[in-house]
Order: structure tokens, then C-alpha cells, then sequence
């Protein structure tokens, strides 16, 4: 059917542009390879975890930064925690951006850590709408009898 | 790896018995993972089933001794029903470190002969050192890949492949004794013999039926 067809196209094409923009990385493709008959949410639950994690983490740090006292060493942290999940569902922009928050950290920098805590939340808000898109993407692929298909 | 090879094997039983099957199949693996992060655990659950293992997956040291029985409470019986093969803990967690867990596990005369793999994200060699030094099977580097639970896997079953050849000598070498001390009994006397392992992290149950030794001339 024509409707699958350019569906898929459309899945395809866009799942790209997340990979050459740098939003996913090869993990995302990981991700995806375990998914199976048996599990076949596994992308969709672990990566609402992830949303579920850094939403979590992001409020820690705007609160923690926002103490008279700043605790880098709690800061650093949840950042480290951000960085690892963000490194294992592949979003890769997320991960960069706590790999330089984590560096103010250790020059005990709240001012760095500050612009860095904006630069992960607005990495974290574009991953979050370009996933979302994607998972909807795939739903209207299944919803029209197609397939997803698998990354090579 | 040589020498983690020879943490699989043990010395041989000298009494022999019967062993009951545990309730998973002798096949498959069960792996406890330990991992304070919800998508690690999440993600290394998924890795291990797709590898066809049994997965328990738990948030902390705590909680992972406390399903070996080794957090000094009563033992639980039920949790003794699957053996577990293999742990792999996360390095960093809250409360109980993956190394400190390592170690808690090595100073257990039930548990120390389970390998125990690290995982971290990052890669330090320090930490690495400490834990190789202090027994670790192996150090991953996160995100763990299929290929390293295929390792794992393969490196396991082989050490008790070769445990399974060395009771199937010993128990050859038994029959041998016991044959041409028993040949004039008939047959029915002859009961047929099984093997275990007396230590409590292998439950391989091996099975042989006398009769075919009595055919030999």
C-alpha cells in the first residue's frame, strides 16, 4: 500500500536526521536491536525511564544550585548520573553537554554550572521531542499494517 | 583469563550424591545484576534475556545480598532455589559500591566462586586494578554489548563443561573399582550412580546408567 510505503520512508528519513544531527548515537541502534516479539515496547519503556530519570535529576540540580552553599560534590553527582543514562539510551547531545557540566563542577564553578544546567536542559527538551515525534512516527507505520524496520 | 579459569575449578568431591535439579534448566544462566540506575537495569535485562539468560535485576548491594542470603538475616529459604551463575554490578552506586560488593562476595565461602563482573562508565585504571586485584572476572566499560554477555556466557559454560568432564573421569574411574569388585553380584544389586558437586555454586546433575559398564566384556 502506497499509505505504508511513504510512511516508512518518512520513519526512515527522520530516524537519519536524528543520527546526522547528532541527537542519537550508534547506542540508540543497540536499543532497538533488542527489541522483540517478546518485548516489543523495550525502546518506548526504557527510554520514558530515561524521561522519567532526568526529569527527575534536572529539578536536583536547578534546587541544589540554587542553595547558599553549593554541594559540587552532590552536583556532580546527579550529573554523572545524567550523563550514564543519557549514555546508554544513545542520546548523545544530552551526554556531551554533562561531560562539560561536569568539568564546572570540578573548578567549583556556579556560574559555569549554571549556563551548563541550561545547556542539558534544552539538549534534553529537543531529545525529548524528537523521540517522541519518532515514536509516533513508528505508531502510525504499525497502525497502517507496516513493519518497523530493524537497524542494520 | 587463565586465571580466572581456575576459579571454576575446584577440587573434586570425594563423596558422591544425588542432586536435585534447581528450577531453572541447566542451560540457561541466571545472572544477578545489580545497577542503582533504573534504565541500566533496565537496558542489561533486556541484553541478558535476548542472550537467553535467567535475570534477576536488583538497585543495590544490599538488596543483592540480601537475595544471596548473605546479609546476615536468616537465610530465606526460597531464594536458594535458583543458583546464580553470574553477578554483574555496577561500579558506582549509592550506599554499597560495586567493589565493596565484589569483596563481600569474595569473603563468602557460599558465594566467593561466582564470577563477578564490573561495570562502569568510566574508565579508570585504578579502579580497574582494584578490582581485578580483589577478584572481578572482568571490567566493562559501559554501555555493556551483546558480544560481552556472549563472552561471559561462553567463558562460563566452558568452565563448567570442563567440571562436568572431570566428574565424568572420576565417576568412569569409580565404576572401574567398583565393577571388578562387584562382578560376581547380578546386575539388580548394581545401583546406578549420579555425581554432584558439594559446594554450593554448581548444581550439575549428571546421570549414568550402570548396565551399559556391565555389557563390557
Amino acid at each position: 500500500m502506497d499509505g505504508v510505503i511513504q510512511l516508512q520512508r518518512q520513519l526512515v528519513d527522520y530516524t537519519a536526521s536524528l543520527f546526522h544531527e547528532g541527537f542519537l548515537d550508534e547506542q540508540f541502534n543497540q536499543l532497538q536491536q533488542l527489541q522483540d516479539e517478546n518485548n516489543p515496547d523495550f525502546v518506548v519503556e526504557v527510554v520514558s525511564l530515561f524521561f522519567e530519570d532526568s526529569e527527575r535529576l534536572l529539578n536536583e540540580l536547578a534546587k541544589a544550585l540554587e542553595q547558599q552553599c553549593v554541594d559540587f560534590k552532590r552536583i556532580d553527582a546527579h550529573v554523572h548520573q545524567l550523563k550514564g543514562s543519557s549514555s546508554s539510551i544513545g542520546a548523545q547531545r544530552v551526554q556531551k553537554a554533562c561531560i562539560a557540566f561536569r568539568n564546572y563542577c570540578d573548578e567549583q564553578n556556579t556560574e559555569g554550572c549554571l549556563k551548563c544546567l541550561q545547556q542539558v536542559k534544552h539538549e534534553y527538551s529537543l531529545v525529548k521531542t524528537k523521540l517522541e515525534t519518532l515514536f509516533k512516527l513508528q505508531r502510525r507505520v504499525l497502525a497502517a499494517g507496516g513493519s518497523i524496520p530493524k537497524p542494520i | 583469563m587463565a586465571a580466572a579459569s581456575e576459579v571454576l575449578r575446584r577440587s573434586l568431591p570425594e563423596e558422591v550424591g544425588v542432586s536435585n535439579g534447581s528450577s531453572s534448566t541447566s542451560e540457561e544462566l541466571h545472572v544477578l545484576a545489580v545497577d542503582d540506575s533504573h534504565v541500566d537495569r533496565k537496558f542489561i535485562e533486556q541484553l541478558l534475556k535476548i542472550s537467553s539468560c535467567k535475570v534477576t535485576a536488583v538497585e543495590s548491594g544490599t538488596r543483592a545480598l540480601q537475595y544471596l542470603g548473605l546479609d546476615g538475616e536468616k537465610n530465606s529459604v526460597g531464594f536458594n532455589d535458583l543458583k546464580v551463575n553470574l553477578i554483574m554490578t555496577d561500579y558506582s552506586m549509592p550506599g554499597m559500591t560495586g567493589y565493596e560488593l565484589l569483596k563481600k562476595i569474595k569473603e563468602s565461602s557460599a558465594f566467593r566462586e561466582i564470577p563477578v563482573v564490573i561495570m562502569s562508565s568510566e574508565n579508570i585504571l585504578a579502579r580497574i586494578d582494584r578490582c581485578l586485584e580483589e577478584g572481578a572476572e572482568e571490567f566493562i566499560v559501559k554501555p555493556v554489548k551483546l558480544s560481552d554477555v556472549k563472552r561471559l556466557k561462553d567463558f562460563i559454560t566452558r568452565g563448567e563443561g570442563e567440571e562436568n568432564e572431570k566428574r565424568r573421569i572420576l565417576k568412569r574411574k569409580m565404576e572401574d573399582d567398583v565393577f571388578s569388585l562387584s562382578s560376581q553380584l547380578p546386575a539388580s544389586d548394581l545401583v546406578s550412580s549420579e555425581l554432584e558437586s558439594s559446594t554450593p555454586s554448581s548444581t550439575l546433575y549428571i546421570s549414568t546408567k550402570r548396565t551399559k559398564l556391565l555389557d563390557r566384556g
